[in-house]
């Protein structure tokens, strides 16, 4: 279980130090970004790590808090996203409610959540290597339900022509406001997961991943506190869920299948699982590689690649390319004070 | 038995109600087999038929579903005994198995025997099962969640590499023609207007899929209960440090039980490319067979994959005929309600 072991260092002062240089200054090139990006990499690249990177971040929270590795993240987000295909607007003509987009979005995410808990639920009386088995049964499953089911999902084909919204006079289709919704809800996420990290509950749930019956024995609801973990990871995957679908335009049991769900724990895993800015990272080498795959060994074989990378990041470094930093830390300061002897 | 029969009388008479649970049990059970004995023999009424379709329907959904329970059961035997000694959850086992259905498709189409397609079958992936276990999990060792996640790249890359050199496209073993053609089952239908009775046919090849499981069993039980190398296992299963340490080489046992289920994964592959057809995504399905199998029958149990084997494929192919489109829901909701009583499966045993 080393991949998903402690390092939490303490967050502490006040005004900029408490907040930390280094995200003061990635939060400026972030805002900055589309001063430099063209469409392209504005939104296929910018909008679509982020959006990656929230789902990892969904996985990196119940993983590296709570010591839970699912595999059914893409679930709980494919599930707001059929949510929003279904209450608002979508061009299939079946279905599709017309709700305004924002009781949709806010049903969406409750739904997940919600789903997500139940899945806690159910894995959370196993542990270990167990909930990643039935983590992945559940997300297998869901897939062949939505690819079976017509009533509720359209089977195969699923939904097309669902788009973001336009309000306060911004379409937020186009790529820049787009760009900036997904860092907003990612911005808000990420700081929310690190405040949360420190809160009273993120302390219980560290001491749970790394004693569970020390905790039980103390009084602690081991169960619930899990659970909430659970269903806090789903606000997240929700939240990602929206932004994927309004992305794509389009959701389809693709979209919610094994690869995917694969994928988030790819992610998640090659960026690092022990701080939340891992996923983030992960997601951007992923996105990179899906995008200039298409160089390197053809669009076909991109699976063989990531799957490559992913083995590589696995038995190389367990902390993902957080882990590789942390490792490379030291011999760059050792090699600073050899040359200056 | 004939004690019990006698004070189940005995106790009708004297205190109303006053019957064991044991002894209810008993009778529960002989009333299922009569009625399932009548259901078997007799021509059905016209409202059984109205409930369940028709007694050929029927009765061909629970032949099928056990046809796909051998299946599942060779498939998943091999995963939960890597499982139960190794503490590793092997997520490229759905691979091994479409892998061991190709190479089936290759050596049986170019020899033309198919008995060699599926010797070959077994020996390849036996031999990759080994290669495995000496160059990955080796290396894991005690890390199961890295394994775990070994593996699954494994499956990345081997799905993909595998759609490289075979293609989208379905193939389909053909099986021998000794095989082939269908046998009158004792199943009676209906009895014609001159007398003549009309019992149904089913493929001679499913049964035969069904008598290989049952070998296949048996077989894995001698081995694992009455040789040395079973009695290894087992107690590798509850504590390899301690057989470690009395002396035995737990990596070759290691090895062993993994050529065992990469083997009987490339096995089933090939059986299963004969009964139904070899296809990209095919991995993915009996990965979900085998995950679920596991969870239902309880991990590191040969009888608990038979059992969860029985329950998932009866459960997939009744359903595919009385709720088509909600077919998958039936087997999750086994599976939770499984984990909701037991959380470590029919069979398993608590750690």
């Amino acid at each position: 279980m080393s991949i998903v072991a402690a390092t939490d260092a303490q967050v502490a002062g006040n005004g900029p130090a408490r907040i930390g240089i280094p995200h003061i200054v990635l939060v400026a090139a972030l805002v900055l970004y589309p001063l430099v990006a063209s469409d392209f990499f504005l939104t296929q690249i910018g909008g679509y790590s982020l959006i990656w990177g929230l789902l990892g971040l969904s996985l990196m929270l119940l993983a590296g808090y709570g010591g839970m590795v699912s595999l059914a993240q893409i679930t709980v987000a494919g599930i707001a996203a059929y949510a929003v295909a279904i209450l608002g607007h979508n061009n299939t003509s079946v279905l599709g409610f017309g709700w305004p987009w924002w009781i949709t979005v806010i049903v969406a995410v409750g739904l997940a959540s919600i789903a997500s808990a139940l899945i806690g639920a159910i894995s959370v009386r196993t542990e270990g290597i167990y909930t990643i088995m039935i983590t992945l049964a559940i997300a297998t499953a869901f897939f062949y339900f939505t690819n079976q089911n017509y009533a509720l999902f359209n089977g195969h084909s699923g939904f097309a022509g669902i788009a973001a919204p336009a309000f306060w006079g911004v379409n937020w289709r186009d790529p820049v406001p787009f760009y900036y919704l997904c860092l907003f809800v990612a911005a808000v996420c990420y700081a929310a997961v690190l405040y949360g990290a420190q809160s009273t509950f993120g302390l219980t749930l560290r001491a749970i991943r790394d004693n569970p019956r020390r905790m039980r024995a103390l009084g602690y609801d081991v169960t619930a506190h899990k659970i909430f973990a659970w269903l806090l990871s789903g606000v997240v995957a929700g939240l990602s869920g929206v932004l994927l679908v309004w992305f794509n335009g389009r959701v389809s049991p693709g979209t919610v299948g094994v690869g995917p769900a694969i994928n988030v724990l790819v992610v998640a895993v090659v960026g690092g699982l022990r701080h939340p800015i891992g996923p983030f990272l992960g997601a951007v080498v992923f996105v990179l590689l899906q995008v200039f795959a298409i160089d390197l060994v053809g669009a076909e074989r991109f699976n063989t690649l990531i799957g490559l990378v992913f083995l590589v990041i696995v038995f190389v470094s367990p902390d993902g390319i957080l882990g590789l930093w942390e490792r490379a830390k030291p011999h760059l300061a050792q090699k600073s004070l050899r040359s200056e002897i | 038995m004939s004690v019990s029969d006698g004070s189940v009388t005995r106790a009708g008479i004297t205190r109303a109600g006053g019957l064991t649970w044991r002894q209810s049990w008993l009778l529960v059970a002989l009333l299922a087999i009569a009625v399932l004995a009548w259901m078997a023999l007799a021509i059905w009424p016209a409202w059984l038929n109205h409930i369940l379709l028709s007694k050929k329907a029927f009765v061909s959904a629970i032949l099928n579903g056990l046809t796909l329970a051998g299946l599942y059961f060779i498939v998943a035997s091999g995963f939960t005994l890597v499982f139960g000694l190794m503490r590793n959850v092997n997520l490229a086992h759905g691979s091994l198995y479409l892998l061991g259905a190709y190479i089936g498709y290759e050596v049986a189409t170019r020899t033309g025997y198919w008995l060699i397609g599926v010797a070959a079958g077994f020996l390849v992936l036996a031999v990759v099962g080994v290669a495995m276990q000496v160059l990955v999990f080796r290396r894991l060792e005690g890390d199961d969640l890295r394994q775990t996640l070994v593996t699954l790249g494994i499956s990345i890359v081997a799905a993909d590499l595998m759609l490289a050199v075979w293609g989208g496209t379905t193939y389909q073993i053909s099986p021998p023609l000794w095989l082939e053609g269908a046998v009158k089952t004792p199943f009676l239908l209906a009895v014609r207007s001159n007398g003549a009775a009309v019992y149904l046919p089913y493929p001679f090849f499913r049964l035969v899929v069904l008598a290989i499981a049952i070998v296949i069993g048996l077989g894995l039980w001698l081995m694992l209960n009455r040789t040395r190398i079973g009695m290894m296992i087992r107690s590798g299963v509850d504590d390899s440090a301690m057989l470690s340490a009395s002396g035995v080489n737990v990596h070759a046992v290691f090895a062993v039980v993994f050529a065992v289920g990469a083997g009987l994964a490339g096995f089933a592959g090939v059986i299963g490319g004969s009964v139904l057809s070899v296809a990209p995504g095919e991995d993915i399905r009996y990965l979900l067979a085998s995950l679920v199998v596991v969870i239902v029958g309880g991990m590191g149990s040969i009888t608990g994959a038979a059992i969860g084997a029985l329950l998932i494929g009866l459960a997939e192919q009744i359903s595919l005929i009385y709720f088509p489109t909600y077919g998958i829901v039936l087997t999750f909701v086994i599976m939770v309600a499984t984990l909701a009583v037991r959380p470590q499966g029919i069979m398993g045993k608590v750690r």
